[in-house]
């Protein structure tokens, strides 16, 4: 399912947070959000997931999200934020099958197809054996990974995650980015992420949209995103931006020489 | 069987041990036979000779029976709502003691000792009390934050207690002649016999058959409120909808045994270490261990000092102090 959005402010606590953004997340395709931070990259992910008011339209297969139903946007869209609530003593099968809470009537419990789901999440992210733990006693890793399988649990067409990568060393940023793109593309996921680290952005995203100061100042194909001009105005930084595999962008932090 | 089986079993063989305890021990001491038999008839189409003599018979079904069924029932509601509480807060040291809900029931009884001078309308008044109180919580919690943060709504409650209590004190120094009643009431007593049972009945199980079916949507609030929107849930309704059930299972509790500290935060713990934290198990664990806990209590109360009957409140705050610091403790280790 695409993913527009168009012309989308917000408001927080009387201060514009985002103002005027617009922006497309193609059907299959991995869009990654990257600006310097308090750029608005979070604020942006939660109001295309309806978690804070805004102005402006944003759809999703062409269906408003404003306008649906909480469990009805839950079954299109799933929410992976930057740094999740995990409840210490909940067991990992149990905090993937919430999941499937946009599925379960109020008053009802999951049926059998729910765990099965569930299940089925599990095994196919290599968390089977991690199934009966506690959430307080993984790893870094594991633990992205278990939020993943709460996100995937959801069977929604659209992930959208907020830094997935945050804490990890690394290989387990590599292993994690791998683990999305394997499913997006077996899936036909749509991806939507902030990710901080510019070149990963660029290694793993199809698209990039470049935020600054609430606004959306560049997208596109990641080599024409990420330019030395664009980079050094916006995140302040002195880079030198040389080509990486496949022809897509390499950034490279540049010491100022005395 | 699994750990939540062993669970539940436990705590079920736990409160009829210390329901039949409480309907044998006390002044008169009645032999367990003569108990079971004596119960038994009262069942229909049962025939059974207890060998109990009449005075007998009339202190199990008149003074002991109320007694174990209150206990029972303010135990465990006290306990249910604290877990409740606890899952709307996301603190395990929320408990209808701290949320105002004792002050509101506090001052309001103390009212209408101080200004009726009777014990008429003491039920009704703390209902109104507990409920006042956590929804004066409540409102300035949510007021204070936008959107309802959790640390500020505890904390708004220790405001409301504060000042609750702080009338309710003026109001006693008043009329200092009706402080030992107000005292009496303030320390909990699960003495009130059937009126108190028949009165606290239809609330208890309102109150706690709501909280129960919440269990499931407590345990996607526990993720947050921002993770438990995208999953399709209204936080902001199952919050208010377990917050309304828990003040009124804690109003009913207040209202039939005066106030009884530490129920609500100790038995739902416990709960937690022995069966996992899902609120589908916490809940109904909570209600039974909390009966059983406050019955075990109060025979505790009424024999230490025999014939004298201490407060039931001193038993479980002796016992529950101790515990919450124990708890305390252990968040804090989990915070840093």
């Amino acid at each position: 399912m695409t993913v527009e959005i168009t012309g989308v402010g917000v408001d927080l606590g009387g201060r514009p947070v985002l103002r005027g953004v617009s922006a497309v997340a193609r059907e299959g395709r991995w869009l990654a959000v990257i600006g310097p931070n308090g750029a608005g990259k979070s604020t942006l992910l939660k109001a295309v997931m309806g978690l804070v008011p805004f102005d402006g339209v944003i759809t999703v297969g062409g269906r408003p999200v404003r306008g649906l139903a909480p469990r009805d946007r839950a079954r299109m869209l799933a929410y992976a934020p930057q740094s999740p609530l995990l409840p210490p003593d909940m067991t990992v099968h149990e905090y993937a099958l919430l999941g499937r809470t946009p599925y379960i009537p109020y008053w009802g419990r999951e049926s059998a197809r729910d765990t099965e789901v569930a299940r089925a999440v599990l095994d196919r992210l290599d968390l089977t054996g991690l199934a009966a733990r506690p959430l307080e006693r993984l790893s870094g890793g594991e633990r992205q990974r278990v939020v993943l399988a709460r996100a995937l649990t959801q069977q929604a067409p659209v992930l959208l995650l907020d830094e997935p990568t945050t804490a990890l060393d690394l290989g387990h940023q590599q292993q994690v980015l791998e683990l999305v793109d394997r499913l997006r593309r077996d899936d036909g996921l749509t991806v939507v992420s902030t990710l901080h680290d510019l070149t990963l952005a660029a290694q793993y995203a199809d698209d990039l949209l470049l935020m600054s100061g609430g606004e959306a100042v560049a997208a596109g194909a990641p080599g024409e995103v990420l330019t030395e001009d664009l980079v050094t105005r916006h995140f302040g930084a002195r880079v030198s931006i040389g080509a990486g595999p496949a022809g897509r962008p390499v950034v490279h932090l540049r010491r100022p020489t005395t | 069987m699994t750990r939540k089986g062993v669970a539940f079993a436990g705590a079920a063989v736990a409160l009829a041990a210390c329901m039949t305890a409480g309907l044998m021990v006390g002044a008169a001491g009645l032999p367990l036979k003569g108990v079971v038999l004596a119960l038994a008839d009262r069942l229909p189409f049962v025939e059974a000779h207890s060998g109990l003599t009449p005075l007998e018979t009339g202190v199990l079904f008149e003074l002991r029976l109320p007694r174990v069924l209150l206990g029972a029932m303010v135990g465990g509601l006290l306990a249910v709502a604290g877990a409740g509480y606890q899952g709307v807060f996301r603190n395990p040291l929320a408990d209808p003691y701290l949320l105002g809900a004792a002050a509101g029931a506090g001052l309001t009884v103390t009212l209408v000792i101080v200004v009726l001078g009777d014990g008429v309308g003491v039920p009704l008044a703390a209902f109104c009390g507990a409920a006042g109180g956590v929804l004066l919580a409540y409102g300035l919690g949510r007021t204070a934050t936008r959107g309802g943060g959790t640390a500020t709504l505890v904390l708004a409650g220790v405001a409301v207690t504060s000042f609750l209590t702080a009338i309710q004190t003026f109001l006693q120094q008043l009329k200092v002649e009706e402080l030992q009643r107000v005292y009496a009431w303030i320390l909990g007593d699960v003495g009130g016999g059937w009126d108190q049972v028949v009165m606290c009945a239809p609330y208890a199980v309102v109150a706690a058959a709501i909280l129960l079916l919440h269990g499931r949507l407590l345990d996607v609030l526990s993720v947050g409120d921002d993770e438990a929107s995208s999953l399709g849930v209204r936080a902001g309704r199952v919050r208010l909808v377990v917050l309304v059930a828990a003040s009124l299972a804690t109003a009913a509790a207040v209202s039939a045994g005066g106030l009884i500290g530490f129920v609500g935060v100790v038995v739902p713990h416990a709960v937690r270490r022995l069966a996992g934290g899902s609120y589908r198990v916490v809940l109904p664990l909570s209600l039974l261990a909390g009966g059983a806990f406050l019955v075990g209590a109060d025979l505790i109360a009424r024999t230490v000092l025999a014939p004298a009957e201490l407060p039931i409140g001193v038993v479980t705050a002796f016992v529950g102090a101790p515990f919450f610091v124990t708890i305390l403790r252990a968040t804090r280790k989990v915070e840093t």
